[in-house]
């Protein structure tokens, strides 16, 4: 069936089947791989974007789901900031990609898009968080790097707290 | 991991919900958040025909104050009862219980009445409106019905709800006394390996993943209302169960663990 959204600003029209992910649709149709599959059962986060501003795990929506919604992935995230003015440092990024590169907030990265997207979704309810809430907060994405040590610190800085 | 294929229909009101599943029958499943239903899906435990998507109906998503209750619509989102004032000021348990939820992203999808629909024995939110002495609205093709949290669910994933019946709103009394929840589990945003609710100062005690419904811990509500201590009344709570063993605990585990965060909730709830 036709499923239309709008995705980082860009309207988007695709015949998909009703059983597509969402985070298929997102990396094979409308082509944008910044969003990962980890382990496509809803644990993991990786697959974090934005529908309506909110975070949500794409591996467990279906595209139809998401039609005629507007959705944010790692790829769209840097012009929401430059729109709103928040946008910061050499890049031009939003605060919290260059929170993230000034922390250290990543060793493998793959887990770094969700984790972002889902940080961001998270400061808009809780724009001053404590490192407790922080950690409650991102309870929904795991690092099996190295911990998340980097990760509370660069969302306590997007936040303006550290 | 896909899904098996199936239709999509999009319910634009219950009416229309109803009468697409008065059309479709068993082959067809509703979908509110889908946060239960498509990862049974992806597993290929559930393999529904068509899939009714009821979550677009906005007339089921709003949380009012009613006669002596607080009406929730059965869309209304764990997020935000979550963040909700009135649910914070009249009916605080369901909004805590709602922010124990899986994760953040989770509680942005699922529904009340999608977790309440879904009947999973492990989840919280069931649990919660159990111990409330909530009642479940449901509309079907020859109109609406109430029914008690308490005659509600009857096994792993069932209720009495029929084929073509969709719950509409859910309605939680308020103005009742104290009351704690109390999650056990080893890993975030992981169901309760046993999970206790205790509601208006322990008149209602239910309990999570100790049997195949969330169930009413009657022995200890009984042994609450005659004056027992919180531990007497504690020591009943798993009487005559047979909880259920997996990976996490085994039964006697799980009986013991029933006691202990029983009496723990019924402390915070302030039960002496």
């Amino acid at each position: 069936m036709d499923v239309s959204m709008n995705v980082n600003g860009q309207s988007q029209s695709h015949d998909v089947e009703p059983r597509t992910l969402l985070v298929h649709h997102i990396r094979e149709n409308v082509g944008l791989t910044g969003t990962n599959i980890g382990c496509d059962t809803s644990s993991c986060g990786a697959c974090t974007v934005h529908i309506d501003g909110q975070s949500v795990k794409s591996c467990t929506v279906l595209a139809v789901q998401a039609a005629d919604s507007d959705i944010t992935t790692i790829e769209g995230l840097a012009a929401t900031a430059q729109s709103d003015g928040s946008a910061t440092g050499e890049q031009n990024w939003h605060p919290m990609q260059e929170a993230f590169q000034q922390c250290h907030a990543l060793q493998c990265g793959y887990c770094t898009p969700g984790m972002v997207m889902a940080a961001t979704s998270f400061l808009k309810e809780n724009p001053n968080p404590t490192e407790a809430e922080v950690r409650e907060g991102l309870e929904g994405n795991l690092c099996r790097c190295t911990g998340y040590h980097n990760i509370v610190k660069a969302v306590l800085s997007a936040a303006g707290g550290a | 991991m896909i899904p098996a294929a199936f239709d999509y229909k999009v319910a634009e009101s219950a009416e229309q919900a109803i009468s697409l599943l008065g059309e479709y029958g068993d082959d067809a499943k509703l979908l509110a958040g889908g946060h239960s239903l498509i990862p049974m899906m992806k597993f290929r435990l559930a393999t529904p025909l068509v899939l009714i998507d009821v979550a677009r109906i906005s007339d089921l998503s709003y949380i009012r104050q009613g006669d002596g209750h607080l009406a929730i619509g059965a869309m209304t989102k764990h997020c935000e009862l979550e963040t909700s004032d009135i649910v914070a000021q009249q009916a605080p348990m369901l909004g805590h219980v709602a922010s124990l939820v899986g994760d953040p992203s989770v509680r942005h999808r699922g529904t009340l009445g999608g977790t309440l629909a879904h009947s999973d024995p492990a989840s919280d939110l069931p649990a919660a409106v159990l111990a409330l002495g909530g009642t479940i609205v449901a509309q079907g093709p020859n109109g609406s019905r109430q029914i008690a949290a308490n005659e509600f669910f009857t096994g792993y994933f069932e209720s009495v709800l029929a084929a073509d019946e969709i719950i509409t709103e859910i309605q939680i009394p308020t103005g009742t006394a104290g009351w704690n929840y109390q999650k056990f589990n080893r890993r975030a945003q992981d169901w309760a390996i046993v999970g206790v609710g205790v509601a208006d100062g322990g008149k209602g005690i239910s309990l999570v993943n100790m049997g195949s419904t969330p169930l009413r811990a009657t022995a200890a509500e009984e042994a609450v209302a005659s004056g027992a201590s919180a531990a007497d009344a504690a020591a009943l709570a798993a009487q005559g169960l047979t909880p259920p063993e997996d990976n996490n605990a085994d039964a006697a585990y799980r009986t013991h663990l029933a006691t202990v965060l029983t009496r723990r909730a019924l402390e915070a709830a302030g039960v002496a």
